[in-house]
């Protein structure tokens, strides 16, 4: 598969970086290197949590990014989906990126690698593949930004830019406000996606450390959609435009 | 030597031990606490030299009332004290018996490369089951310690306290002495610490500031001030109170292998005078030391002799030592204070004429927050692309700024005290307009004076500041962050001039210049912006040659740089009596230097002692050749 072959250069890749460790020459074979490079991994579940929208609609949402790798060099693995409560339907993976990532500045990373959006095993929700083109980091005031470019296997060309800022209230309270932009350069009805600006989504969570690792929430989000997107959801029957409250957790390990 | 006689001898002082030291071990009374009147120098066990054993092991033991699982050396963590005498020959054999390799560096003590006990330049390491024994002639004299240079073990309470006595009488009196080593535990995996530094940045950080730190600020400085001071941080991407990377969340402070709580005490008679040892064997903590009520006369640093300097608190970087002697008079208990740099802990111990006395806490300081020093030396107010330490050589082209500074005119003042003049207005920074800051590098900048390869022109001997002489932009006469000086009288590093000058009076050849840089976010930590995993050789020393380094510390962290197997001779502006140390503390911004005599040849390892940083890659080689 696809995906495991740029996993594999992936790590490849990281293995071959860690390679290059410091000589120092006349110094026996065999007594080792004075400090050894390391490597670490991590998952961090952004946001797990249950969302009431005013439509009555309830759904269970999940946003998390796993890393393995060095400084430098890293592989991801992001996903964020869904899953629609009470209409018979599987969940649906938004987005599923397994990523190279190269950090490039000191607070931002470019990354590259596969996508994929669907059922996941699932027949109840059409899926395709993307190269993914990404930068991820931090801009000047803390701000989190993560933005991706998007090809899909049919030439599709899609966008997404994401923003977090974490306020600390006290040490333990943290209130967390996000935005997210969609952007498609063509329509692809089947997804539901029309050229142009397709939505817009903000929330504020208000979050409380009970440890750096576990930290449940509350908070509510606002979302539009607009143009030929929003006609789409027209078509189904659907609300372009709507709010909801979530209370979830955050988890990292 | 045959070896029958030697484990004799060994036995013979194992009992001597016994009865002379631990007599209480088989009371009530804790182990440590002997009646006054014998010596409780230290009391996790004595190891008289000059033939001593080690036995490194990990087991469990008692850490603030919960079952920890230490290294243990003899069956103590941290390990027994080392008392060795000047001019023995000193072999002293390390069993290990953990499952995996070992080491001990015995750090400050001038030796050959291959004793030096680190793995990967000394020797391979000491396989598990295997016997390593480290033969040196003991040369020198003070307060020293040893520690494991293998992994993270020293973060399991791998080290220990030396004591060299010396040949010749010193120059001070005293009628008894305490090692006071300060040590940081956690109960964490050390390898977990480790992953949450790199993966989470601020993860132990539970004193960020809040928004009820800005309405504070508000109310205090108004809204302009509190504004523009904030948001200069905030488009930084950097914390303010980034004061500490591991703090007093995860960490217990322990002095002598004991908690605040268990209140280890160390005995006197009123009157008396008292020579404390005290040793900073932490992984990452910096302590302010004090004593409410003595004053302190520090009367040697890093094991090397000093003139008196009297004081009511020092600063104790990672690795260093210093010697104070104290004279407590009134027939009552002393609180020995160690407070962490950022304020998230302590330890105390108790100075008292008997058992079982306590005297109150002093009241904690709160954090500080770094000012204008700690974000110039980020390049405040720069774009911080052209920053970047870790993933570009940038800092490299930074350092061009700061060594065309070498070349100004500096004559005009060497003749001024130059440890006043360094920081005149630097303690005062705290509370200044921080949005001044921006302007502060500017005149710097612009001075721009020829020699961009400093490093060339300076192997002539030419346009280097004399010998002696400090570095602009150092601030040895300030303690460090947190520190009041209007509070109290504080060691700096501009107080420190030893007894008689070192031997070696040559001016330096040559000029290296070194970048302490790095990616806090990322926590890598690195020299001129490379980890020691991306470096081609080591750094050479020519054999026999006198060398100034300098050291330029670009980040916002304090880093106590120690240079193994050769002194520093810390140019801190005393002149002919400049000290010599084997850690030397750089603060954030600030620009040290330190002059070296190359007489130890072989490799030599070269690191920010802070056991993360290191880990990270602020590790070099040397090669004295």
């Amino acid at each position: 598969m696809n995906v495991c072959a740029r996993a594999v250069a992936g790590i490849g890749a990281l293995s071959l970086a860690s390679a290059a460790l410091a000589q120092v020459e006349d110094i026996p074979p065999g007594w080792g290197v004075a400090m050894q490079e390391h490597h670490f991994g991590t998952l961090l579940v952004d946001r797990f949590e249950y969302a009431w929208s005013d439509d009555n609609e309830e759904a269970l949402v999940w946003d998390f990014q796993g890393w393995y790798g060095g400084d430098r060099q890293r592989v991801y693995l992001k996903g964020e989906g869904e899953n629609t409560q009470g209409d018979g339907e599987d969940a649906e993976f938004e987005s599923l990126d397994l990523l190279y990532s190269h950090l490039i500045a000191d607070f931002w990373e470019l990354q590259g690698g596969l996508g994929y959006q669907g059922g996941l095993g699932s027949g109840d929700h059409p899926e395709r593949g993307f190269a993914v083109v990404g930068l991820m980091g931090t801009l000047p005031y803390g701000i989190e930004v993560d933005t991706s470019l998007r090809v899909s296997e049919d030439g599709d060309v899609s966008a997404s830019l994401e923003g977090e800022y974490d306020l600390r209230v006290t040490q333990r309270v943290i209130l967390q406000p996000r935005a997210e932009i969609e952007l498609a350069g063509s329509d692809v009805e089947e997804f539901g996606v029309g050229e142009g600006l397709n939505s817009t989504r903000l929330g504020l969570r208000l979050r409380y450390q009970i440890t750096p690792k576990i930290a449940p929430y509350v908070g509510g989000y606002w979302e539009k959609q607009y143009g030929q997107t929003a006609d789409f959801t027209r078509d189904e029957f659907g609300e372009v435009e709507g709010s909801g409250v979530v209370a979830g957790i955050r988890l990292w390990f | 030597m045959p070896s029958a006689p030697l484990l004799s001898r060994r036995q013979l002082l194992q009992a001597a031990s016994l009865l002379g030291l631990s007599t209480a071990a088989l009371g009530v009374r804790p182990t440590w606490a002997a009646p006054a009147g014998l010596a409780n120098v230290y009391p996790q066990g004595l190891e008289d030299g000059p033939q001593v054993s080690l036995a490194v092991r990990r087991e469990a033991r008692q850490i603030a009332g919960k079952t920890a699982y230490p290294i243990t050396l003899n069956g103590t963590s941290p390990g027994p004290l080392i008392r060795l005498r000047e001019g023995q020959d000193a072999s002293l054999k390390i069993t290990n018996l953990l499952d995996e390799k070992t080491s001990v560096h015995w750090h400050g003590i001038i030796l050959p490369s291959n004793m030096d006990g680190v793995p990967g330049l000394s020797y391979a390491g000491i396989a598990p089951g295997e016997v390593f024994t480290a033969r040196f002639p003991v040369n020198q004299n003070g307060t020293y310690w040893y520690h494991s240079h293998s992994g993270l073990q020293e973060q399991l309470g791998h080290a220990g306290p030396m004591l060299i006595e010396p040949a010749e009488p010193e120059p001070f009196h005293y009628d008894r002495e305490h090692v006071l080593l300060l040590t940081d535990w956690t109960f964490e995996d050390p390898r977990d610490v480790f992953r949450h530094l790199k993966v989470a940045e601020g993860y132990y950080n539970r004193q960020e500031r809040t928004l009820v730190d800005f309405f504070d600020d508000v109310a205090k400085h108004g809204l302009a001030e509190t504004w523009k001071q904030r948001s200069m941080w905030q488009q930084m991407r950097m914390s303010s109170r980034d004061i500490a990377d591991v703090t007093g969340s995860t960490y217990t402070y322990l002095v002598n292998g004991h908690t605040a709580q268990d209140n280890w005490t160390a005995l006197f008679r009123p009157g008396e005078k008292l020579r404390l040892r005290v040793i900073n064997g932490s992984a990452m903590s910096y302590f302010d030391v004090r004593i409410p009520g003595v004053k302190m006369t520090v009367v040697a640093a890093d094991g090397q002799p000093v003139q008196l300097v009297p004081v009511d608190e020092f600063r104790i970087a990672v690795a260093e030592t210093y010697d104070v002697v104290v004279e407590p008079e009134a027939d009552r208990a002393y609180t020995i204070f160690a407070e962490a740099m950022d304020r998230s802990g302590y330890v105390r111990a108790t100075l008292a004429p008997r058992l079982g006395m306590v005297a109150p806490i002093p009241e904690r300081r709160r954090i500080a927050d770094r000012g204008m020093e700690a974000m110039a030396a980020h390049g405040g107010g720069m774009d911080h692309a052209s920053m970047s330490t870790g993933s570009s050589d940038h800092s490299a082209k930074a350092a061009m700024d700061h060594s065309s500074m070498a070349g100004m005119d500096h004559s005009s003042m060497a003749g001024t005290d130059h440890s006043s003049m360094a920081g005149t207005d630097h303690s005062s920074m705290a509370g200044m307009d921080h949005g001044a800051h921006g302007t502060a590098h500017a005149p710097m900048a612009e001075m721009n004076h020829t020699p961009a390869d400093q490093t060339a022109s300076a192997a002539h001997g030419s346009g280097l500041l004399a010998a002696g002489v400090a570095q602009p932009e150092s601030r040895y006469d300030q303690a460090g962050i947190g520190i009041d000086p209007a509070e109290r009288r504080v060691l700096v590093y501009g107080d420190l001039k030893a007894r008689t000058p070192w031997p070696d009076r040559r001016p330096p050849g040559r000029e290296l210049e070194l970048h302490l840089t790095g990616n806090m976010e990322r926590y890598m930590w690195s020299f001129d912006g490379k980890k020691f995993s991306e470096v081609d050789g080591p750094i050479h020393f020519a054999h026999g040659e006198r060398l100034r380094l300098i050291f330029v510390n670009t980040t916002m962290m304090e880093h106590p740089i120690h240079l193994h197997g050769m002194w520093m001779e810390l140019e801190n502006g005393a002149g002919e009596l400049i000290p010599r140390k084997h850690t030397l503390n750089v603060k954030p911004g600030e620009r040290v230097s330190a002059l070296v005599t190359a007489d130890a040849p072989g490799h030599w390892a070269f690191h920010c002692h802070l056991l993360y940083h290191m880990d990270a890659g602020m590790f070099r080689v040397v090669k004295v050749a």
